[in-house]
């Protein structure tokens, strides 16, 4: 395959129709920029700041844009926010939507049809594979990226990280548990393991 | 299209093998199949919708088989042939042929950046007003078109709720068909996890978007 695709390249950047410069740069930003330290911010401000997480909720792609995060595969954002009685999840049955501006490119588990075939039927057994459980009395709620909105879960605040900062507060979240399958990493149980 | 890219509720697939600390890329060439993918999209002589659906329409054994990024590559490849941007003879052993055939445009490195943070929304204005409401109750038609569409297989013909209306937006089906966009209400649509499976399922409810045209009431 790598030969296959580099001969492709050359034979694009030949023809005029690819800009390699512009190749590098693709690949560079998805690579090493846009990723789930971006949407951890947005969970971690949403935590910390009452104001920000009411505007995340009503407005999710103003809220994020002021943080900076916009673009490609992030122009329609929706937040869903996890309680004590509701669990949410997404997937994209039909292929892989996902939003790149907060969470990057989607692992390749997020692709592939174990996971689009499950995730709408049997979300339970989903989080089962990745060593979740939720209460039998948590709702669980899917939501299946059909069209150009995309989605971002804001999970519930971990106990016991009461006056953190965002920045400590945006170590715990995961990549997964703003898909829906994870939660936030617990906190240490004593300040000092906290560094 | 009734696909098999089409999986909601497909049953036998194994178990997610979720990998710890997974690179964006595997391979140096999915690292280049991501990057012309995106570059060849900047020339501007298909839509996203067109590139789903090159993407859908390849044979399904194929599709299964294949990893998310060659599929990918073999339907940039396709769509690159479609339109005469290559020959299938430069495609097999990347010696230039032929004279390039006109693009709409390349997409530069200087502008790369603004590129990637406008995006490219799909909202449009749309003049008169969306037939349904938050809470009214709709029904999914019941539709099979040979070609594209976002309307799930596991949701046709079942009866659901309006959660939230979107505006308007570029109605995928008619955008990949090459048509215009026919910008139509967008909303997601509740369905409760019975309608769908019955007692099959550890759901409580799923959200599907949905354009207006997939809808009618109940």
């Amino acid at each position: 395959m790598d030969l296959r695709v580099r001969a492709l390249e050359s034979l694009l950047v030949e023809k005029g129709y690819v800009d390699p410069k512009a190749l590098d740069l693709l690949i560079e930003t998805y690579e090493t920029k846009v990723g789930p330290h971006n949407g951890a911010r947005v969970v971690a401000k949403a935590w910390a700041d009452p104001q920000y997480r009411k505007w995340l909720l009503e407005d999710a792609t103003a809220a994020i844009a002021a943080l900076g995060y916009t673009g490609r595969q992030g122009e329609h954002m929706i937040a869903l926010e996890n309680t004590v009685r509701v669990h949410n999840i997404v997937v994209c049955t039909l292929c892989s939507c996902y939003p790149w501006p907060v969470l990057g490119l989607p692992p390749v588990w997020y692709k592939t049809a174990p996971y689009r075939a499950r995730a709408v039927i049997d979300p339970r057994g989903v989080l089962a594979d990745f060593g979740v459980s939720v209460p039998d009395d948590v709702e669980i709620r899917v939501w299946d990226s059909t069209a150009e909105i995309r989605y971002l879960v804001l999970p519930e605040r971990p106990p016991g990280t009461d006056g953190w900062t965002e920045e400590e507060l945006s170590m715990l979240v995961t990549r997964d548990s703003m898909i829906g399958t994870g939660v936030p990493t617990p906190p240490p149980r004593t300040p000092r393991e906290r560094s | 299209m009734n696909g098999v890219h089409d999986m909601g509720g497909l049953q036998n697939f194994g178990p997610i093998l979720p990998e710890q600390h997974e690179p964006p890329f595997h391979h140096e060439w999915e690292r280049r199949a991501f990057g012309l993918t995106l570059a060849m999209a900047g020339a501007g002589m298909w839509n996203l919708d067109q590139a789903r659906a090159a993407r859908e329409s390849l044979p399904p054994a194929r599709y299964l088989a294949s990893s998310y990024y060659r599929i990918w590559l073999d339907a940039l490849s396709k769509l690159m042939l479609e339109r005469g941007l290559v020959t299938f003879e430069e495609l097999a052993d990347g010696r230039l042929r032929e004279p390039p055939a006109g693009t709409r445009g390349v997409l530069t490195a200087d502008r790369v950046a603004s590129a990637l943070a406008r995006g490219s929304s799909t909202y449009r204005a749309l003049v008169g007003s969306a037939r349904y409401s938050v809470g009214d109750a709709v029904r999914t038609r019941v539709v099979h078109p040979q070609s594209h569409t976002r309307l799930p297989r596991y949701c046709r013909g079942k009866r659901g709720t309006v959660a939230k209306l979107h505006g308007a937006h570029v109605f995928a089906d008619a955008n990949a068909r090459g048509n215009g966009e026919e910008a139509q209400w967008l909303y997601t649509v509740r369905f409760a996890a019975s309608e769908l499976w019955g007692p099959d399922t550890t759901a409580a409810a799923i959200h599907v978007d949905c354009w207006e045209p997939y809808l009618e009431g109940c």
